[in-house]
């Protein structure tokens, strides 16, 4: 039998990043982040679904979702996935343990894998806000 | 054993994820930088576009493949999450039931629309 740990925090503890830095709140960001794509997408499959009715049914399901107010929900999803994709491969890199360095005798100033890893982090952040801006110029001010 | 695996098929379903749906964001969210890129093909929500692509065989086959991917990468996402939650054992045995069948049906049924449409093709113009 497995020994586990109770989860005393619940919900707070997914989501409060308490001493551990700003890698559990970017954490708490991707779960919330996986929720919002899930939910979207189990409601996309259905929409999709509307074109084994036909090009008119299509054309007035997408004419019905055309409205700014599902315009700007579109748009939270794009946001949503370009930050849980690029911080996803940021999680499988350092799940593979290819950012945390070689093992060596601790010498002063100390450092830790949170550390190291942390320049990753910092770039995986900046992609996703490049990515995240190029998206909403073509959302909002390219398309017409 | 087995949660390690599934944990193997997380990670792999969401490399798959990352590229497949990063293309399909690319074609269907930024079809106006592509343009501007010189590689865009207009509105690519139009019913033209749409009946055109998934008429496409290498385009039915990478949505069922997406398809597959996120249910998967989903699913099992939300239900570690829950499982987080220090569930009983029997409940947890439940959610992942629920998610098992949930992520069959709409499998299915997603499937199911990717072919019909691939082959109606055949009759509409």
């Amino acid at each position: 039998m497995q020994n586990r740990l109770s989860n005393r925090l619940g919900l707070w503890g997914w989501l409060a990043g308490g001493r551990y830095g700003p890698e559990r709140y970017v954490y708490a960001l991707h779960r919330l982040a996986g929720l919002g794509i899930l939910a979207y997408f189990l409601l996309h499959i259905f929409v999709t679904g509307t074109r084994i009715q036909g090009p008119e049914k299509w054309e007035s399901t997408m004419q019905f979702f055309g409205t700014p107010f599902f315009k700007i929900g579109e748009f939270l999803v794009f946001l949503a996935f370009a930050y849980h994709a690029i911080n996803g491969i940021r999680l499988i890199l350092v799940e593979l343990a290819l950012t945390i360095g070689k093992p060596g005798l601790p010498t002063y100033p100390y450092s830790y894998s949170t550390l190291r890893q942390r320049p990753l982090l910092i770039i995986a952040m900046l992609v996703a806000g490049i990515v995240m801006i190029i998206g909403g110029a073509d959302f909002f001010w390219l398309t017409k | 054993m087995r949660e390690s695996k599934l944990w193997s098929w997380h990670i792999l379903s969401g490399v798959v994820i990352a590229v497949l749906l990063g293309i399909h964001m690319a074609i269907m969210h930024m079809d106006a930088v592509l343009e501007i890129l010189g590689i865009g093909s207009g509105d690519p929500i139009r019913s033209d576009a749409v009946f055109y692509r998934s008429r496409q065989l290498y385009f039915m086959i990478t949505y069922i493949i997406l398809l597959a991917a996120a249910l998967f990468h989903g699913l099992y996402g939300l239900r570690s999450m829950l499982c987080e939650l220090s569930l009983s054992r029997a409940l947890e045995k439940v959610i992942g039931t629920l998610c098992t069948a949930v992520g069959l049906v709409l499998f299915i049924y997603g499937s199911y629309v990717a072919m019909t449409v691939y082959r109606m093709g055949e009759v509409l113009p």
